[in-house]
């Protein structure tokens, strides 16, 4: 079939064209370079504006120079043109360099579809509801795009046509949604950026690192209680564990993994459902100290969970925490020399500090308290914005700054548990989490990143120290927003003034929870619960396929009802006469394609004239139905059931 | 008709096979036609194909990068393209074809073919293509309505020209889906022969009985009557209409002797068929156009005398179908 040429593009696809480009771009914008999006909205507004009755192309020089400026200015932005923010910078320049060229229809098809893969590009950061209804809007917008190409009509009425499309394809994404296998990515090796973004904690420790992720309110996870919470005392969760310190770093001390714990548990328990965000570490966060039981996870021997690998989406799992063990009684000698070194010649204040407690108190538990003791009357401020410390960082902070953050605790607290020869080190995690009031789900976030040391005593095993509650005792019970002085910089939601704006993000943070849960962690494992439930299999894959096609097929059935009867509305009236006339055909006398209701009613009352009076009598009412006014329903059932009655 | 070539021959008729067996149209079908579904044909576009590749790489990201709302994206476009197929479809579906004007043209005219499109649904179809091998025309449908496109093709033979196959077809509404229609509507338009453009003046006598015969104005006056627009000036009875006031024509009644005869047999012998046909149609062009009479004497066949449109079209009709297969002597 030989195609007609393209025709060369109005105004109108290019208007549509730009809002979809716009609605695209906008939510990329913050995460793209300034000058990429400034040129982007440079191209869109300069051609909208300068093109509404002539629509001309920009001359054919412009856009290889443009593409070539700018995919070097990315090269130098990014250091690559590949992996994931390269790469979308990459396809945000190339839809504003599409547009600029846009000319005949075919140019707008690549353009929308440019838009749906910057719009699946969004969801690598992000995948919020919010992000959601955006990707929405802008399906809508491109559909709307691609429907100019063929049609004009107001906003309104194109927007429509575009929403009966959506409504239509939802039903069919729905069922694909629901039964396409999943399969747990990735498929092949990605890009080292891929998961870049993701905080959380991480495996080492300076002076400074907790402070900074204290600033973000992000979630850490969600907990949720079967029964009451713990108390706030208890909220200690569990992430690395470090041991190893270099005088300025403290990192994780490799320790062997079982496949369970290496305590037994005592005491009360708590059991609850872990929703962990994605951190892209190995550790599961636990709420000390965990029973065996924690689904596709190993447990290390400094007491941290670990999953088998990095956490790279949402992933949830049941544990159970029993505070009240004893840990740790029986500890490998190795490791208790591990957490005795420190580096030769540091801290020389802290360590004279350190003899002169151990002179005193002999059994360690007494040079613990003393050390306990010392730190309530030194007087140490805490701060979210510590002074920079020197070499010597534990000496710096407990005699000459006297600011910290609960890292500067911990660390100077380890340092001086070590100078006087009691095993001890510093564990990282969060402590404290809020109830939220519409699901009962405590919210832990990053500002609730906290670090505290942990010492060993013989016949006890290891024992939790907080030297951050001895100066700062509210951090525990009440939160950061407590313990810290009025005037500091608080992050803004964390600030006690602003209840009002916390039940709002308290509600939003529920509608996100649930859609965390049943969109977002939709995975191969819920995937199979969920399709268990509806008495599926999702390992016979034959069962599946069944099921897919079954569900496709019968959407696809009713589209084709809805198509067909689009097309051609069933008219009552006709169907009856329709009927009327098979009956005087099988009787052998079809209408001729000329002939009016009377005249056929003539000559086929001639043709039976026993029937006449009945065959006049319908063709007559069938007339009146037809072709005058003022006719009821009424009438018009009479027919058919004197058709219905009519027999030859 | 030239000889076509083996190969030609072959794509013809397997041409032919397809358009019987697939597309279910016989040679020629009478209007009006109404589409069923079974006549409907659905396939991807280029855009349509290229899309899918873009879904499935989406689907592939998606996997990779275990994004969940990249599914729904995903899927939501499927889903799209889906209801797309439905909406192609249905633009099509129950659409009623009729003829419309198909006026006779003179060979190297351009031939207009009308053809009426319409439907009683309610909602709008819009964007549909008619395609002939030579042009295509484009109709929007308000709901339960119907319009009348034209085609126009080239005419390089007199006699019957058929309007051929016609594609309806649409990609409507996102240019994904194509779906189409192939028909062969009875419809053809009457190519008369070409005029010749010089010819030299009709026989000055040419008279059955003899009598002698001259160009103009020597006809019998038989009297006046009202003016039609068709008449010429020249015909145009001025004193009496100075006198009466309206418009009137001075009505010229020839005898049979009187009228113009156009005799095929009279023509030199050295003129090819169709250069006879053209001489005579130019002449039973310009008779007509005169308003006079005239007589059209074929082999085999006489029309005439007679003079007016009527006249002029089977005359012209005879010319156009002269030796051809179909041609049916007019009653």
């Amino acid at each position: 079939m030989s195609r007609p040429p393209e025709p060369t593009l109005s105004a109108y696809p290019l208007r549509w064209a730009a809002a979809c480009a716009g609605a695209t771009l906008i939510p990329h914008l913050p995460n793209l370079p300034i000058w990429l999006g400034a040129l982007a909205a440079l191209i869109l507004i300069w051609r909208v504006l300068s093109q509404i009755n002539t629509p001309s192309p920009a001359p054919r020089f412009l856009s290889p120079l443009l593409a070539i400026a700018a995919g070097g200015l990315i090269l130098f932005e990014y250091g690559t043109l590949f992996g994931k923010q390269a790469g979308i910078a990459l396809l945000a320049l190339l839809l504003g360099l599409k547009y600029l060229e846009c000319q005949r229809p075919r140019d707008v098809q690549v353009l929308v579809l440019l838009c749906f893969f910057l719009q699946l590009g969004l969801f690598f950061d992000t995948q919020s509801p919010l992000i959601g209804i955006g990707a929405l809007a802008g399906t809508v917008l491109a559909t709307g795009s691609l429907l100019s190409l063929y049609t004009r009509h107001p906003v309104r009425t194109q927007l429509r046509t575009a929403s009966v499309l959506m409504l239509q394809a939802l039903p069919i994404m729905l069922v694909l949604f629901v039964l396409f296998p999943r399969i747990p990515g990735p498929l092949w090796g990605l890009p080292a950026d891929a998961f870049s973004g993701r905080t959380g904690l991480s495996d080492s420790m300076q002076p400074g690192a907790i402070s900074e992720l204290s600033q973000s309110g992000e979630i850490a996870f969600r907990a949720q209680f079967r029964g009451t919470p713990p108390p706030p005392e208890l909220r200690y969760w569990r992430g690395p564990v470090l041991t190893d310190f270099d005088g300025q770093r403290w990192t994780i001390r490799r320790t062997t993994v079982a496949d369970h714990p290496a305590y037994p548990t005592t005491g009360a328990a708590y059991d609850y459902n872990m929703t962990l965000e994605a951190h892209n570490r190995r550790w599961l966060l636990a709420l000390d100290y965990p029973a065996a039981g924690i689904a596709d996870a190993t447990y290390a021997a400094d007491f941290t969970v670990l999953g088998r690998e990095p956490v790279r989406q949402r992933i949830r799992y049941a544990a159970a925490a029993y505070p009240h063990s004893q840990a740790g009684k029986n500890e490998a000698i190795a490791s208790l020399d591990g957490a005795l070194s420190l580096p030769k010649d540091s801290n020389p204040r802290t360590r004279a500090l350190a003899a002169q407690l151990r002179e005193r108190d002999q059994p360690p538990e007494r040079i613990v308290a003393a050390a306990i003791a010392w730190l309530r009357e030194a007087d140490l401020a805490y701060t979210l914005r510590p002074p920079r410390l020197g070499i010597d960082t534990a000496d710096a902070f407990l005699f000459d700054t006297r600011q910290g953050f609960c890292e500067h605790f911990a660390s100077a607290f380890v340092v001086m548990m070590r100078a006087a020869g009691v095993p001890a080190r510093v564990v990282t995690g969060y402590q404290g989490g809020e109830i939220n009031p519409f699901d009962n789900s405590m919210v832990v976030r990053q500002s609730d990143a906290h670090a505290w040391a942990e010492v060993w005593l013989a016949g006890e095993g290891w024992r939790r120290v907080d030297p951050t509650a001895v100066s700062a005792p509210r951090r525990i019970d009440g939160g950061l927003a407590a313990a810290l002085p009025d005037d500091s910089a608080l992050p803004f939601l964390v600030r006690p003034d602003l209840s009002w704006l916390r039940t709002v993000r308290d509600r939003w943070e529920f509608l996100g929870n649930a859609w965390n849960q049943w969109v977002l962690g939709f995975d191969q494992k819920t995937q199979r619960s969920l399709l268990r439930r509806l008495g599926l299999h999702t390992d016979d894959w034959r069962q599946m396929g069944v099921a897919m096609l079954t569900g496709i097929g019968s959407l696809l059935a009713a589209l084709a009802w809805w198509a067909q009867h689009r097309a051609a509305p069933r008219d009552p009236l006709q169907r009856a006469w329709h009927r009327f006339e098979r009956k005087l055909a099988r009787a052998g006398v079809p209408r001729l394609p000329w002939e009016g209701p009377a005249d056929y009613a003539d000559r086929a009352a001639r043709h039976c004239p026993d029937q006449a009076t009945a065959i006049r009598a319908i063709a007559h009412r069938y007339a009146r139905l037809r072709y005058s006014a003022g006719t009821t329903a009424n009438d018009s059932k009479a027919l058919h059931s004197q058709i219905k009655r009519f027999s030859i | 008709m030239s000889a076509l070539t083996a190969p030609r021959r072959l794509w013809s008729r397997l041409r032919q096979v397809i358009d019987r067996r697939l597309f279910r149209i016989r040679p020629a079908e009478a209007l009006p036609i109404r589409l069923p579904q079974r006549r409907i044909f659905i396939l991807p576009t280029r855009a349509g194909l290229v899309f899918g590749l873009t879904l499935f790489a989406m689907l592939l990201a998606s996997i990779n990068y275990t994004l969940s709302l990249g599914f729904a994206l995903t899927f939501l476009l499927a889903g799209l393209g889906i209801a797309s197929i439905f909406h192609a479809f249905r633009t099509l579906l129950q659409l009623e074809i009729k003829a419309g004007a198909a006026p006779p043209v003179h060979c190297g005219e351009p031939a207009i073919f009308g053809l009426n499109i319409g439907h009683h649904g309610k909602t709008p179809r819009e964007a549909i293509h008619i395609r002939t091998a030579h042009a295509t025309a484009r109709v929007d449908l308000p709901p339960d309505s119907h319009a009348t496109v034209t085609l126009s093709a080239p005419t390089t033979r007199r006699g019957w020209q058929p309007v051929g196959r016609v594609v309806i077809d649409t990609v409507f509404p996102l240019g994904l889906i194509r779906a189409w229609s192939v028909l062969t509507p009875d419809l053809k338009v009457l190519v008369y022969p070409t005029l010749e453009s010089r010819p030299p003046p009709p026989p000055a006598s040419a008279g059955l009985s003899g009598q002698a015969y001259t160009a103009s104005g020597d006809d019998e006056f038989a009297g006046l009557r009202a003016h039609r627009p068709t008449d010429s000036p020249r015909q145009i009875a001025w004193k009496a209409v100075a006198r009466s006031g309206t418009l009137v024509s001075k009505h010229f009644q020839g005898g049979a002797g009187g009228s113009q005869v156009f005799d095929w047999h009279q023509l030199p012998p050295a003129l090819a068929e169709e250069a006879r046909l053209h001489r005579l149609a130019r002449w039973v062009v310009d008779a007509a156009q005169n308003d006079a009479r005239w007589t059209l004497i074929l082999p085999g066949m006489q029309l005439g005398p007679d003079r007016g449109a009527q006249h002029r079209h089977l005359c012209l009709r005879s010319l156009a179908l002269f030796g051809q297969p179909d041609h049916v002597t007019p009653a």
